[in-house]
């Protein structure tokens, strides 16, 4: 077992795997010889030729629609989109290609494509380098969504990705690629080497999309969160000192419903937090499908902490930035509400 | 008067009603183009961009060294193949004038730009079309009931139901998808390209986007991968002249060709008469021997004419004159096959009329048989509950609740049927 910071960890999930599978390639902008602007592929160029780590040209729509081509050509290509924020380009090419693929084709073609993708903010980066689009592609039938909170995640979700045979979009905090972020800048920065999830075995593992996990385990209110916002609710509850569940939900789609109603039936209280703007945000779709499940045990309105509805400011990230103030403040109305 | 920026924008050169006009389509005299290496340079070979190869001639002969020289035999089945593929098209949109199907999109005049080009690439290479390409499953040796079931969306549709008519694909025949959203199939051809040049294999891609969508942003990607990586593939960008109701200039056509996009893109751009068989093969002959022995791609204009509607949901009378296809000067690509096997004494009016019979009872048996699979409106249909399959590989949990909600609404309905009979039986 090896200690490793989030870099490291998605790092060695690609390095597993294009060991383990010739059919593993890598593109994207500055990945290749360069190894990525957030290191993320370092070294993997030099260890493995460029014809599997390939520098592309700076256009994320050519990236996506190359990496489909591939795909369906016998390939597993991983494309790296340098920012979440600058996936849009090629948003034509996931929406209509890559997720209906083998809709279209009535399984005849597909393509698995992982598409990596840093997001989130708390890195100063204004509204170009700090979006959380999540919920646009959850809204996308036929892609899986997946955010990882931590490096041992990051690496076998990512290895569950690359082998999954479906079109996966891998969303990586950014915030938290060195340590787990929990909301307050000016604390000292706490690096993963501290953190029990910063172990990380050196070779193969997986850990399976489609399954959230309880972090924390609580009797008196949910905390339904994922990413960087799973240690901002860390915080939040050590602030307020009360017996929260913490559940990190990790696959946006396909959602376990089942992990995280059965939390919410238990403890009738529920907190959903998420860094992404609130108005038709993921949370919306966590609110709905715990009063669909969970109505007859709830004690309290489910209450949602999220970004504000504008764009990611530059000078006023911590007025922006769901930090561990806000969600304690929603956990303690939602703890004092009478049932 | 200080001086003051104004706004062009482009017109065709007739509109319904006036006299047709094509004399901004720069023609060649057929074999005055030379035929360079294979391997030649891009900025050596730049002035096939603005010039246009033909190998027929005005008296059907088959002239200058793009000459394929492709056996009469070769060619007696091209025009079979052409045939076929227009004999099928105007079936189809009768068929769909008839209310039989919802939708169609024709391909005539047009027939030796996909025809040409499948019969001059490799059973092995991948083809990405647009939807006006269906000559390439003409000449892989589809069976026309299958694009027919596709297009009624039948117990025998390739698509399950879940597509509208001619999004045709086909694994075994290597043919990609048809996609609606236009030029998303250019840089995907180029990334299945890259593909086989990773895996070291000798096949390559083809792929084709019309002179419209060439302005997408597609287009621009598959321009610069495919130059960057010098993927193995063919790039066809088919001028029909008209994107629905905008003519070419609307595409950026009016100051340069379409082919001169190559050269500044670092890619060979080869200008060719579309409607000419022979000049369409011999240069596909050339772009894929060059692709496959990774002297890199080429963009290939053809110049060609839509002679129908868009699609079955346009009508063109009302945006350009009604004769412009008669007045288009390269003519029709099947006549002027057929005058050429003719002027071979390959060919004669007894045998293409004798062809031309047995092929539309060929079409007739076809759409006889596609029928007994199910119709729009009566026989064998496909299972609703089916739509819920291969969103993913294996079905995620709330694909699997919803899919039983819709069965039990389905069960429930059919009870419902069964217990209130209707006044017919009660009479």
């Amino acid at each position: 077992m090896a200690r490793m910071n989030m870099v490291q960890a998605l790092n060695s999930a690609m390095d597993v795997m294009l060991g383990r599978d010739p059919r593993v390639v890598i593109l994207g902008e500055d990945v290749g010889f360069f190894g990525g602007v957030f290191r993320v592929t370092d070294g993997l160029q030099r260890k493995y030729g460029e014809h599997r780590v390939l520098d592309t040209p700076i256009a994320e729509g050519g990236i996506i629609a190359a990496a489909i081509g591939m795909g369906v050509n016998g390939l597993k290509p991983v494309a790296e989109i340098q920012f979440a924020d600058y996936i849009y380009p090629g948003f034509d090419q996931v929406v209509s290609e890559l997720a209906r693929l083998r809709y279209r084709t009535a399984g005849e073609f597909h393509a698995p494509v992982t598409i990596r993708t840093p997001c989130g903010g708390g890195i100063r980066g204004g509204q170009t380098h700090s979006q959380s689009p999540e919920a646009i592609f959850t809204h996308v039938c036929g892609i899986k969504v997946v955010m990882p909170s931590n490096p041992y995640d990051a690496k076998g979700l990512l290895i569950s990705s690359i082998e999954d045979e479906d079109p996966v979009v891998f969303f990586e905090p950014k915030r938290i690629y060195n340590g787990p972020f929990d909301g307050d800048p000016h604390k000292p920065a706490v690096p993963w080497s501290a953190h029990t999830k910063g172990e990380v075995p050196d070779g193969h593992y997986t850990v399976p999309i489609g399954r959230a996990e309880v972090v924390r385990a609580g009797g008196d209110v949910t905390v339904l969160t994922y990413g960087t916002m799973v240690h901002v609710a860390e915080a939040a509850v050590r602030l307020l000192g009360v017996d929260a569940e913490i559940v990190d939900v990790r696959t946006m789609a396909p959602l376990d419903v089942d992990t995280l109603c059965t939390s919410v039936c238990k403890t009738g209280r529920c907190v959903v937090v998420h860094e992404a703007t609130r108005f038709a945000g993921y949370g919306a779709e966590l609110v709905a499908t715990v009063q669909e499940q969970c109505f007859w045990n709830l004690e309290a309105p489910v209450q949602r902490v999220t970004g504000w509805d504008t764009p990611y400011p530059h000078a006023f990230e911590w007025d922006y930035f769901p930090g561990p103030a806000r969600v304690a403040a929603a956990l303690k109305e939602v703890l004092e509400a009478a049932a | 008067m200080s001086p003051r920026s104004r706004l062009h924008v482009p017109d065709p050169p007739a509109r319904p009603g006036q006299e047709p006009d094509f004399s901004y389509v720069h023609i060649s005299p057929a074999g005055a183009v030379p035929r360079p290496d294979v391997t030649a340079s891009v900025r050596d070979i730049e002035q096939l961009a603005l010039e246009m190869v033909r190998v027929l001639d005005d008296d059907q002969r088959a002239v200058g060294a793009w000459n394929p020289h492709v056996e009469p035999r070769e060619l007696q089945v091209a025009l079979r193949h052409m045939l076929l593929t227009r004999l099928f098209d105007d079936r189809m949109q009768k068929i769909q004038r008839q209310g039989r199907i919802s939708f169609y999109i024709k391909s005539t005049g047009e027939e030796a730009v996909a025809v040409a080009q499948g019969m001059a690439l490799e059973p092995g290479d991948m083809l990405f079309p647009s939807y006006r390409q269906q000559g390439l499953q003409v000449v892989r040796g589809r069976n026309l009931v299958e694009l027919m079931c596709q297009c009624l969306s039948n117990t025998h549709d390739m698509c399950k139901g879940r597509q509208m008519p001619i999004m045709y694909h086909w694994g075994e025949g290597n043919i990609f998808s048809i996609s609606g959203n236009l030029a998303t199939q250019f840089p995907q051809a180029v990334g299945w390209a890259m593909a086989a040049a990773i895996k070291g294999e000798d096949r390559i891609a083809a792929s084709w986007i019309g002179e419209g969508s060439s302005a997408e942003a597609d287009f621009h990607y598959a321009m610069t991968f495919a130059a960057v990586y010098q993927a193995p593939v063919i790039l066809n960008l088919v001028n029909n002249q008209w994107a629905i109701s905008t003519f070419q200039g609307f595409a950026g056509g009016e100051h340069k060709t379409f082919a001169q996009r190559g050269p500044g893109y670092g890619i060979p751009g080869i200008r060719v008469d579309g409607n000419d068989f022979l000049a369409v093969y011999a240069v596909t002959q050339w772009a894929a021997q060059r692709a496959r022995q990774s002297a890199g791609p080429t963009l290939i204009e053809h110049v060609t004419y839509r002679a129908g509607a868009h699609s079955t949901s346009d009508d063109p009378s009302r945006y350009r004159p009604k004769d412009e296809w008669q007045a288009w000067p390269l003519g029709d690509p099947i006549m002027r096959l057929k005058a050429h096997l003719i002027a071979l004494g390959e060919w004669s009016e007894e045998r293409h009329a004798q062809l031309q019979r047995e092929l539309e009872a060929h079409v007739t048996a076809c759409w006889k048989e596609a029928e007994s699979y199910g119709t729009l409106t009566g026989g064998p249909a496909l299972d609703p509950l089916t739509m819920f399959e291969d969103v993913f590989r294996e079905m995620p949990p709330n694909l699997v609740r919803q899919r039983e909600e819709l069965r039990a609404l389905r069960s429930a309905q059919a009870d419902a049927r069964q217990a209130a009979p209707s006044r017919a039986q009660e009479g």
